[in-house]
């Protein structure tokens, strides 16, 4: 069987539903929900339509030479997510999910969020379709990520700012789960990533495909080959996923994610969870987590708050055991370099999580040469990240310094 | 493995309720996590419970993740994982508890913790330890296979959770996978106490009832004797948590036999 047309419930022995009983009989609507809606006509033309006059699909790819030439001479093309409203690969996912709550009658939604970029564009889906939200956030995002918060409240969301935990995205994700149980019977749970119980590791998958289907299709058109490596970044995994897939079974192109090792994966602070995890099963799914030695999970690290997150979907823990991905960690400091060394030989800002996948392809690109064509995922733009950036560069002036 | 027609010898937890039934009309399922507010406090609390009322003793493993607790028992397990819990406690806690009481004490985990200690050798410990099984409410009896046939092995109980939202084969499934009881979830909800139990729980355990179920228990949300009355009028057993965590919280061990002793009034039949 080809690698794309893997399903869930399992991917090899990951996934499954680990989730108390009250939720089970959702997840089986949904999962019915959406078996009939993949293959409706009426649906994906709804969805087809949404991305064409409201996201902004197709989204170009750039070659970038003068980056590039930092990444060893080899040929790098950014696939640019970014350029999607919203301003990340978020919007695909939330928009095929808005428009089966629609069908499921469910008129509230609720998301969690890391960096805010999944809340944003749940909190725009809610807006466009005029439907309830409660996006929860860890109070450190929310204080981290103030812009995007400001952001989700004009929208008309509700943000909830999680005090207990982490206070990161796991603690975001246990809050939604808990309102999810709790309103199941008029509520969608929003699910932003790869992860989860399924269906949502195969349906996320497969509403952010289109990603890698339109990259592999322009690649073709531009270059007449495919790329010798793709790259992104991977937290919970759903851009990675994304423009992995079309190319899951082209032997040919090798697959790389880059996940954070925030000060380094030989430190206690890092989110390096394919690196350092070890299988177990967080947040309703059986994949590699952070834990200890009994089972607790463990507080993760990034300077990137969408990569804080110390588990992964269950498809990219298979693809890793399977050795059909790889997954290396890029620390905080080469991220933020690899994001102004974007900013200042290209003009494109990117998102800190997306610079992890950058500074991944500038070592991928020294490895292999000027011969070689690297093709990334911009997975998201940097507006969002000005107040961690300016900060981590000194950029903002003192007040009374001008 | 809880149905009517099954003939098998009843586990301490079945054979617990049956009697509780048969003298008080029903039993008294008291929860405490191990671990609050420090080890040894949740020990002696424990015992007071046993001594005070309490049927069967639920304690429950701090989970770093309890996506079912709302938030009375998540402060609680919180403290214990900060003051250095670990599974060790556990079965040192549960040993010295089973010491002294003469009640069956199940342990309430969410599965990772299980699943990283290693499945049989948590379940060997807890034999060990003089526990009586586990409630295991992120399990579902589709992924719960292999646990089953460890606590099989051992003669553990094994109790699953139905839910208002279940829907008919998913409670046969239930009632087949469990062993001690069913755990009905009386409300779609988390761990708290309501000023209302939901009148779902009623007709979720006429349907786990109808459907061959022998032993019951209801929680969520149960957190007086009239509540503890209610329940037994239809359930064999009421299960209280966060109104015992809270009492332990704010008035420590007088606090919670108190509570105890209040809840066990509201048993029917009283000799």
């Amino acid at each position: 069987m080809l690698l794309r047309e893997q399903t869930g419930p399992y991917f090899g022995e990951f996934g499954g539903r680990f989730v108390p009983e009250s939720l089970i009989a959702a997840l089986d609507e949904l999962a019915s929900a959406y078996a009939l809606a993949k293959n409706d006509p009426t649906f994906t033309a709804e969805l087809a339509h949404l991305h064409a006059t409201y996201t902004g699909r197709p989204s170009i790819i750039t070659e970038v030479p003068r980056f590039g030439a930092h990444a060893g001479g080899a040929r790098v093309f950014l696939k640019r997510e970014d350029l999607n409203h919203t301003g990340s690969h978020k919007i695909n996912n939330v928009l095929g999910q808005a428009l089966l709550a629609r069908r499921l009658g469910k008129n509230r939604l609720i998301a969690e969020t890391g960096a805010g970029q999944h809340g944003v564009a749940t909190a725009t889906a809610a807006a466009l379709f005029g439907m309830e939200c409660v996006v929860y956030m860890g109070e450190v995002d929310t204080q981290r990520q103030a812009l995007n918060v400001a952001r989700m409240r004009l929208l008309g969301a509700e943000v909830v700012p999680v005090t207990h935990g982490s206070r990161t995205l796991k603690d975001a994700i246990n809050e939604a789960l808990r309102d999810w149980v709790t309103n199941v019977d008029h509520t969608h749970y929003l699910l932003g990533t790869v992860a989860g119980p399924h269906p949502f590791p195969e349906m996320v998958r497969d509403f952010h495909k289109i990603i890698g289907e339109e990259a592999r299709a322009q690649m073709l058109e531009t270059v007449g080959r495919l790329p010798d490596a793709v790259a992104a970044c991977v937290g919970g995994g759903s851009n990675a996923i994304g423009i992995f897939h079309a190319f899951l079974d082209d032997t040919s192109v090798d697959l790389i994610g880059f996940e954070a090792a925030g000060r380094g994966v030989d430190t206690p602070e890092h989110a390096a969870t394919l690196t350092r995890g070890r299988p177990g099963v967080l947040h309703g799914a059986r994949s590699y987590m952070l834990q200890d030695a009994d089972g607790q999970t463990m507080e993760s690290h990034s300077i990137s708050a969408g990569l804080d997150y110390p588990g992964v979907g269950p498809e990219h823990s298979w693809l890793k055991d399977l050795g059909r991905a790889q997954y290396r960690p890029i620390t905080d400091e080469a991220a933020m370099d690899a994001l102004r060394l974007l900013s200042r030989t290209e003009g494109i800002i990117p998102a800190i999580e997306t610079a992890h996948a950058l500074a991944g392809v500038l070592e991928l690109g020294r490895e292999r040469g000027p011969e070689s064509i690297i093709l990334v995922n911009l997975s998201g733009r940097g507006d969002k990240d000005m107040e961690t950036a300016g900060k981590y560069f000194g950029l903002i002036d003192a007040p009374g310094n001008e | 493995m809880t149905s009517r027609d099954d003939s098998a010898q009843a586990s301490p937890v079945e054979s617990a309720l049956d009697q509780a039934v048969r003298v008080h009309g029903g039993a008294l399922v008291g929860y405490l996590p191990f671990g609050f507010p420090s080890l040894d406090a949740s020990v002696e609390a424990a015992v007071a419970l046993a001594k005070n009322g309490v049927d069967v003793l639920e304690l429950g493993l701090p989970y770093s993740d309890p996506v079912m607790d709302g938030a009375v028992i998540q402060r609680a397990t919180t403290v214990a994982l900060a003051n250095g819990f670990s599974i060790a406690d556990a079965f040192s806690a549960m040993k010295e508890i089973t010491a002294e009481i003469s009640i069956p004490a199940l342990i309430m985990t969410y599965w990772n913790p299980v699943l990283a200690y290693g499945v049989e050798r948590f379940a060997d410990d807890l034999v060990a330890s003089g526990g009586a099984g586990l409630i295991t409410p992120d399990l579902i009896p589709d992924e719960g296979s292999n646990w089953i046939d460890v606590a099989t092995a051992r003669d553990l109980d094994h109790v699953f959770l139905a839910a208002p939202s279940s829907t008919d084969s998913r409670l046969d499934q239930s009632i087949q996978a469990s062993r001690g009881f069913v755990y009905a979830v009386s409300t779609m909800g988390i761990t708290g106490t309501r000023s209302d139990v939901d009148s779902a729980a009623h007709s979720l355990v006429a349907r786990l009832r109808d459907r061959g179920a022998a032993h019951i228990g209801v929680g969520l949300g149960i957190s007086t004797a009239d509540q503890v009355r209610e329940v037994l009028s239809y359930a064999d057993g009421a299960i209280v948590g966060s109104a015992l965590v809270s009492a332990l919280e704010t008035g420590g061990i007088s606090a919670v036999t108190d509570k105890a002793l209040e809840l066990a009034s509201g048993k029917p039949i009283h000799a």
